[in-house]
């Protein structure tokens, strides 16, 4: 005989009330008539429901499920006959992973202890160990699944989201996850966890999975540093080689060209002088064919005229004044040259 | 109205009230009822949810969930086929699928919860342990992504081919609990494997494995940069030698063709008349070896001097001093 869903009218109510409250005023007992107030008072303040913004209000009737409500004031049978369960579909949740958040400011303080770290912590591909800090952002997109189909949703979801995100990282190397894979690593777990979600068709929507702090363990920090210090070092040491050689070879060919140039002007130079050298002969050529005697007497002569008082010791002698014994003061030679 | 009749009106009221409360039950969205009579079980499983009649006082309403329901595992210590320690936590989601067969078996969920530890810890102990720790972790063959500083150094072992892998584990491990638990009215709906982690005295060795693998590539790293540095200045001094050679050629290239342009020209030009350039390049000669420590033996036979002796000596001249050729 269970009541089936007629939907509650309050309008239907209130014409009850006042026809009570008409049969009533003929009673000669006050005591029944303020019971009957208190009542109907109680009736009115359990039957009033006000659904926020962000919610809808699922209406159960005897535990079954009869109707839900968009956001406003609602009434429902009282006395817990009708009951309303609020769900927040409008709103972005989010569980966080490997931290909690304290105080969401300005300057967020977060909060990390033994409990968290076992959610960070984690194998890679290549059985390495990695601490992995994410969040999840998500909405509730069927209430009704959201209520009723499992009993700790949320709980249930925290498990699903460790659970997809180990997997992924358990398919990729340290290194893919602590560079190049983040990602990829994010999207892939974001789409494993929806379709897990609608595996267990939990009415949740997965809106966003945020990798957060990457990060190898704590005792291996170190030496991932190393390894950046050493792809520094190394870079370093490549840079440095090659501003050696932008020093240098522009450098170089610069001299070259200075060499090259030089050459070039050294080949103008011994052409041009040639060519002036010759032309100058040809030009004394053409002359002195016209008279050859005279011309070569007087350049020798000349010549000899221009030499001669530049020599430092001279001796005219005769070949005909035999036996004679020419004399050569040799002192001033020897003081010459020593 | 004689108080008598009010007493007794009051007493039926009451015993009315009683029986409808007991006759009368509702079952939530998330429940589901298995109606006994003195602790006997009546009919099917009310599952509808809503407002429902049994006989008063005979008859008892039974509450059981009707949703999905935890199971969390604890961290087992298992060790692997290739002998590696790992504590596996496991999650599974359950329902009770036969509320009566339940109720019968295992009375309630605490029953169930101890019943489903043997059982799931049991199986997911053996699953792991017949296999080695990659199949657990890795889910496909992919192969893993050069980091594009560096192709890591892979440990062999890790880079091995895994035949099932982390879906397939689970499957299995779902697979054979789904065999066992319809005996006590369970519906297992899925296992996951939510942590695995090496315990504590392996993960130190995993560590210390992990430290000596970066400073390979640390050292890798540093090598290569030295490498690299060692090939540019390679390159540098080549490119040095072939500037400064390439230049010497062509200067001596350049300077060559002057020479031979200058020579052919001298040549024609002088080639017209080889006695006067003799006789003009000898005149010059004297110009730049004569200097004021040469010594000069003229005869006055000279050209020169001939006129030293007698005005109109027979001009024959004397070349004894002048080198001629």
């Amino acid at each position: 005989m269970a009541t089936q869903g007629v939907g509650f009218d309050p309008e239907e109510f209130s014409r009850l009330a006042r026809e009570a409250r008409v049969r009533l005023r003929g009673s000669r007992r006050p005591l029944t008539f303020i019971a009957l107030i208190l009542v109907g008072l109680l009736a009115l303040y359990s039957s009033y429901y006000q659904v926020e913004p962000d919610e809808v209000g699922l209406v159960t009737r005897f535990g079954r499920f009869v109707r839900t409500c968009n956001p406003g004031p609602h009434a429902k049978v009282p006395f817990g006959i009708e009951r309303v369960q609020k769900v927040p579909v409008q709103r972005q949740l989010k569980q966080e992973f490997g931290f909690r958040t304290l105080r969401a400011d300005i300057q967020s303080s977060y909060h990390k202890d033994e409990k968290t770290e076992a959610e960070s912590v984690m194998l890679t591909g290549d059985l390495n160990v990695a601490t992995v800090e994410w969040i999840v952002q998500y909405k509730i997109s069927d209430p009704y699944k959201y209520l009723f189909r499992m009993r700790d949703v949320e709980e249930t979801f925290r498990l699903m989201t460790e659970a997809c995100m180990r997997t992924v990282v358990g398919d990729h190397s340290v290194t893919e996850l602590l560079t190049v894979g983040r990602e990829s690593i994010a999207a892939k777990a974001k789409e494993l966890l929806s379709n897990m979600c609608k595996l267990y068709d939990n009415g949740i929507s997965v809106q966003q999975l945020i990798l957060q702090n990457v990060d190898p363990p704590e005792a291996v920090r170190p030496s991932f540093n190393a390894v950046n210090q050493a792809i520094q070092e190394r870079e370093r040491a490549i840079n440095e080689a090659w501003a050696e050689y932008n020093q240098e070879i522009p450098r170089a060919r610069g001299l070259a060209e200075q060499k090259i140039q030089a050459a070039e002007g050294y080949a103008i130079d011994r052409v041009n002088r040639a060519k002036g050298d010759a032309q100058r002969f040809n030009a004394l050529e053409e002359e002195y064919r016209k008279a050859p005697e005279v011309t070569r007497t007087r350049i020798y002569l000349e010549t000899l005229a221009a030499v001669l008082p530049t020599a430092g010791k001279k001796l005219i002698f005769d070949e005909k004044a035999k036996g004679i014994l020419p004399m050569f003061p040799l002192g001033p030679v020897q003081e010459v040259k020593p | 109205m004689s108080g008598r009749s009010t007493i007794i009106l009051a007493a039926f009221a009451v015993l009315g009230l009683a029986t409808l409360s007991s006759a009368l039950y509702s079952v939530s969205e998330t429940e589901q009822v298995v109606i006994t009579q003195f602790g006997e079980p009546m009919g099917l499983p009310v599952t509808q949810a809503g407002l429902h009649v049994k006989v008063p006082f005979a008859q008892e309403a039974n509450v059981f969930d009707k949703r999905w329901l935890e199971w969390n595992g604890n961290a087992n210590q298992v060790p692997t086929r290739d002998k590696k320690y790992i504590g596996v936590e496991t999650y599974a989601r359950w329902r009770i699928a036969n509320p009566l067969l339940f109720f019968q078996r295992l009375r309630d969920e605490r029953g169930a919860q101890s019943r489903l530890d043997d059982i799931i810890d049991g199986e997911t102990r053996n699953v792991i342990a017949s296999h080695d720790l990659i199949e657990a972790v890795r889910t496909t063959n992919r192969a893993f992504e050069k980091g594009e500083e560096a192709e890591d150094i892979m440990e062999a072992e890790s880079m091995r081919q895994i035949e099932l892998g982390r879906d397939k584990i689970t499957r299995l491990i779902l697979e054979r609990v789904s065999h066992v638990v319809p005996d006590y009215g369970i519906e297992l709906v899925d296992v996951q494997i939510q942590r695995i982690n090496y315990i504590e005295s392996v993960q130190a060795k995993v560590f210390d494995r992990m430290i000596s693998e970066r400073k390979r590539i640390a050292d890798r790293h540093r090598s290569e940069g030295q490498g690299k540095s060692a090939e540019v200045r390679g390159k540098k001094e080549r490119e040095l030698k072939v500037i400064e050679s390439e230049a010497y050629r062509k200067t001596q290239e350049i300077m060559g063709r002057g020479d031979a342009e200058a020579t052919s020209i001298y040549a024609e030009a002088y080639n017209r008349n080889r006695e006067l350039y003799r006789f003009l390049k000898t005149m010059e000669t004297y110009h730049s070896t004569i200097d004021k420590d040469s010594w000069l033996v003229l005869s006055t036979s000279t050209d020169a001097f001939r006129y030293l002796q007698s005005q109109n000596a027979a001009g024959n001249a004397g070349k004894t001093v002048i080198p001629s050729r």
